[in-house]
C-alpha cells in the first residue's frame, strides 16, 4: 500500500524446544498497528523465562519498545540478545517508565464540600460582578450624556442591525406559526360553546401582553445573547479586550454599552413585529376555521384589548432586552482563556437569561394584574 | 536505503483572490534532511506548510508525501498518511480543555491500539524526550510558559512516531536561552529518531545550528535550495539581506566555531 517497504513484525518460538523466542521485521507503530492485539498476546505468552532473540528486528521505535517492556513485565528478561542501539531505545522507555507520572487527584468528599462552597461563593461573585457591570454602565451613560462626542454610534447601529433587523425573518416565522396554532386550538374549544367571537379577546390579550414578549425573549436569548457571550469570550481569549484596555479604550463603553443599548432599543420593536405576525397568523386561522372576516377581527381588537396592554408588552420587551444583554455581557467577560470555559459560559448565559426573563415576567404579571384588563 | 523524496512539491500555484502567492514552486526533501524554509514575511511559507499538511490545496500543482499524492486514495489511506507526520504549530495549538498528559496521549488514544499501561509509559517517554518534568503532566495548557507549550506540542507531534516533522517557527517567542535549548532538542531528536524535518523559521541562529539544507522562498518560488554555505554564495537580493547583515554573519561565524 505504501511507497516504502514495511517489514511485517514477526514472533516465533523455536521448534526445538530450547525456549528461544525470535522477533523479526519492523517493530514500529505503523507496522504493529495492523495486528497489535495478536502480537501483544504472543509476546505475553513468551514469559520471562524464554530466551529473547531480537537480532532479526530491522527497526524498533519507542512504541515497539514500550510494547516489549510491558510484555516483559517492566523488567529486563534474564536472557536477551539485541544490538546496542535497540537496547538504548528500550533503556529510555525503562528509565522514563520508572518515574511514574502524577495522577490527577481523585475526587474526594472534601472536594465535594469545596465544590459546594465554591458554588455558593460563586453566586455571590456573580452578583458582585453583575452589580459592578451595572454600575459601570450607569457611569458610561452619564459620561456619554456629558460628552456627546463619545457616543459609540457606529457600534450601536451595527448592533441594532445585528440583533434587530437580522432577527426579523425568524421572529416573523415563529410568531406567525405560534399565532396559527394558538388560534386553531382555541377555535376548537370556543366553537363548542358557540363563543366564536371571543377568539379576538384570547389572541389579542394573550399575544400582545404575554406571549409576544416572552417568545421574542427566548428567541433573542438563544440567538443574540449567545452570540454576545461568545464574541466577548473569544475577544478575551485572543486578548483583544486587553489590547483595548491598553489603548485606554473603555471596554464597557465600546463593547458592553452598545450591545446593551441596542438590544434594549431593538427588543420592543421586535416584540411589536412578532406580535403583529402572531396576530396575523391567528387572524388567518380564525378566518379559515371560524369564518371571521379580517375586517371584523381588526375592528374588534382595539375594543376588547385596551391600549395599556400594548404598552405593557413594549415595556416588557425593553426590560427583557436589557436583562438579556446584561447577562450575556456578564458571562462573556467571565470567560477564561480555554474552550471549556467559553462553552460553559455561553450555555450559562442563555439558560440564565431565559430563566431570569420568565421570573421577571411573573413578577410583572403580578404587579400589573389590575392594569389593562377589560 | 529508500531514496524517494519524503516531500515533493511540484509546480505549486497558490492564489488568494487576486493575490498570487506561489507560482510554480518546486521543492524536494530527501529522507533524513533537516530543511529550513526561509523567506520574507508574507512570502507564503506558512501556506507551503499548510499545503504539505493537507489543510489547504494549491490551485495547481502536486503535493506528494512519501512518494504518494497527498490527496489520493481512500479516506482511510489518507488518514494513514497523515499519521506519518507530526506538526508543531506556531502557537502550539494545544487542546485547552485537556491537561499536558492528555494532550500528548490524545493521538495515541485516537489510534486505539495502545493499552492504558502502554499509553502511560509512552506519555512518560515523550515527556522525558522533550525534557519535561513528570510533575508537569497534570498542568493545563493555560498554566504553561511559552517554552513549555512548545515542548508539549512537540511531544504531541512525536506521539505517533512520525517519520516527518513539520515545524512552524519553532523558536519564535522564546528567549535566546530557551531557543538554544529547543534547537538542541530538535537536533537530538532528528539524529536519534532518524526524522526528516521541514521547518519554517526567521532565525538565522536556528538555521545555522540545525539546517542541513536551506530553501529560500522569494519571487513566489524557491530561488535557492542548497546547504547553508552554498546558499550564501547565491546572488539574490533577499538572500544578501537575510544572511548578509551583521547578525547573520555573526550567527554563521558562531556555528562554524562549534563545528570545528
Ligand atoms: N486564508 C487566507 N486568505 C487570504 N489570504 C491569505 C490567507 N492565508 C494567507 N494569505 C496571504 O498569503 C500570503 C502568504 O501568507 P503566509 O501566512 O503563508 O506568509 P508567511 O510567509 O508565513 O509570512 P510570515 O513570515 O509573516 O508568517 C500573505 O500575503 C497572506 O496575506
Ligand atoms: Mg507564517
Amino acid at each position: 500500500m505504501n511507497g516504502d517497504t514495511l517489514q511485517r513484525p514477526t514472533v516465533a518460538l523455536d521448534a526445538d524446544g530450547a525456549g528461544v523466542l525470535r522477533l523479526g521485521g519492523d517493530w514500529t507503530l505503523r507496522a504493529i498497528a495492523k495486528d497489535a492485539e495478536r502480537l501483544r498476546k504472543t509476546l505475553r505468552a513468551g514469559g520471562p523465562d524464554v530466551h529473547w532473540v531480537l537480532d532479526d528486528v530491522t527497526r524498533l521505535d519507542s512504541f515497539g519498545a514500550t510494547l516489549l517492556w510491558q510484555a516483559w513485565g517492566r523488567r529486563w528478561p534474564d536472557r536477551l540478545s539485541l544490538d546496542a542501539s535497540m537496547r538504548a531505545t528500550i533503556e529510555r522507555v525503562a528509565v522514563s517508565a520508572a518515574k511514574p507520572l502524577p495522577d490527577p487527584r481523585p475526587f474526594t468528599l472534601v472536594d465535594a464540600i469545596i465544590v459546594l462552597g465554591r458554588a455558593v461563593l460563586g453566586f455571590r461573585n456573580h452578583l458582585v460582578d453583575f452589580v459592578r457591570l451595572l454600575g459601570q454602565l450607569c457611569l458610561d451613560l452619564l459620561h456619554v450624556l456629558a460628552v456627546p462626542r463619545d457616543w459609540p454610534l457606529r457600534e450601536i447601529s451595527a448592533n441594532l442591525f445585528k440583533v434587530g433587523v437580522k432577527a426579523m425573518p425568524v421572529a416573523a416565522l415563529v410568531g406567525f406559526l405560534i399565532g396559527v396554532v394558538l388560534s386553531y386550538l382555541s377555535a376548537l374549544q370556543l366553537r363548542n360553546f358557540g363563543a366564536d367571537i371571543f377568539i379576538v379577546d384570547i389572541l389579542g390579550l394573550g399575544i400582545i401582553r404575554e406571549l409576544g414578549p416572552v417568545l421574542v425573549s427566548v428567541l433573542v436569548a438563544g440567538r443574540s445573547g449567545s452570540a454576545m457571550t461568545a464574541q466577548l469570550g473569544v475577544m478575551r481569549v485572543t486578548e483583544e479586550i486587553d489590547a483595548l484596555s491598553a489603548m485606554g479604550v473603555s471596554r464597557s463603553l465600546r463593547l458592553v454599552f452598545p450591545k446593551v443599548l441596542a438590544l434594549t432599543l431593538a427588543m420592543p420593536l421586535l416584540v411589536m413585529w412578532t406580535s403583529s405576525m402572531a396576530l396575523l397568523g391567528g387572524m388567518i386561522s380564525a378566518w379559515v376555521q371560524l369564518d371571521l372576516s379580517f375586517g371584523f377581527f381588526l375592528e374588534t381588537l382595539p375594543r376588547v384589548v385596551p391600549i395599556a396592554n400594548v404598552y405593557i408588552g413594549l415595556v416588557k420587551g425593553a426590560i427583557f432586552g436589557l436583562l438579556i444583554a446584561l447577562i450575556a455581557c456578564h458571562f462573556g467577560l467571565r470567560v477564561q482563556p480555554n474552550t471549556e470555559s467559553l462553552s460553559s459560559n455561553t450555555t450559562s448565559s442563555v439558560v440564565t437569561a431565559i430563566t431570569v426573563v420568565i421570573l421577571v415576567d411573573a413578577v410583572i404579571a403580578i404587579v400589573t394584574r389590575s392594569i389593562g384588563v377589560p | 536505503m529508500n531514496a524517494a523524496p519524503v516531500i515533493r512539491l511540484d509546480g505549486i500555484v497558490t492564489r488568494f483572490g487576486a493575490n498570487l502567492v506561489h507560482d510554480g514552486l518546486d521543492l524536494e526533501v530527501a529522507p533524513g534532511e533537516l530543511v529550513a524554509l526561509v523567506g520574507g514575511s508574507g512570502s507564503g511559507k506558512t501556506t507551503v506548510l499548510r499545503h504539505v499538511i493537507g489543510l489547504t490545496r494549491p490551485a495547481a500543482g502536486e503535493v506528494c508525501l512519501f512518494g504518494e499524492d497527498l490527496h489520493a486514495g481512500s479516506p482511510r489511506e489518507r488518514q494513514a498518511r497523515q499519521r506519518r507526520f507530526g506538526v508543531l504549530f506556531q502557537h502550539g495549538a494545544l487542546f485547552s480543555a485537556l491537561n499536558v498528559a492528555q494532550n500528548i496521549g490524545f493521538p495515541l488514544r485516537e489510534l486505539r491500539i495502545a493499552t492504558r499501561a502502554e499509553t502511560r509509559d509512552l506519555i512518560a517517554l515523550k515527556m522525558a524526550m522533550v525534557g519535561l518534568e513528570p510533575e508537569t503532566a497534570v498542568l493545563m495548557p493555560a498554566e504553561l510558559s511559552g517554552g513549555m507549550v512548545k515542548r508539549v506540542a512537540l511531544a504531541r507531534a512525536l506521539a505517533l512516531e512520525p517519520e516527518l516533522l513539520l515545524l512552524d517557527e519553532p523558536t519564535a517567542g522564546l528567549d535566546p536561552e530557551r531557543s538554544a535549548s529547543f534547537v538542541e532538542l530538535i537536533r537530538t531528536l532528528h539524529e536519534r529518531l532518524a526524522l526528516t524535518v521541514l521547518m519554517v523559521t526567521h532565525d538565522v541562529d536556528t538555521i545555522a545550528a540545525l539546517a542541513t539544507k536551506v530553501a529560500v522562498l522569494a519571487d513566489r518560488r524557491i530561488v535557492s535550495y542548497a546547504s547553508l554555505e552554498d546558499t550564501m554564495a547565491v546572488e539574490h537580493p533577499f538572500i544578501e539581506r537575510f544572511f548578509g547583515g551583521e547578525h547573520g554573519r555573526r550567527a554563521l561565524a558562531r556555528s562554524k566555531r562549534t563545528e570545528t
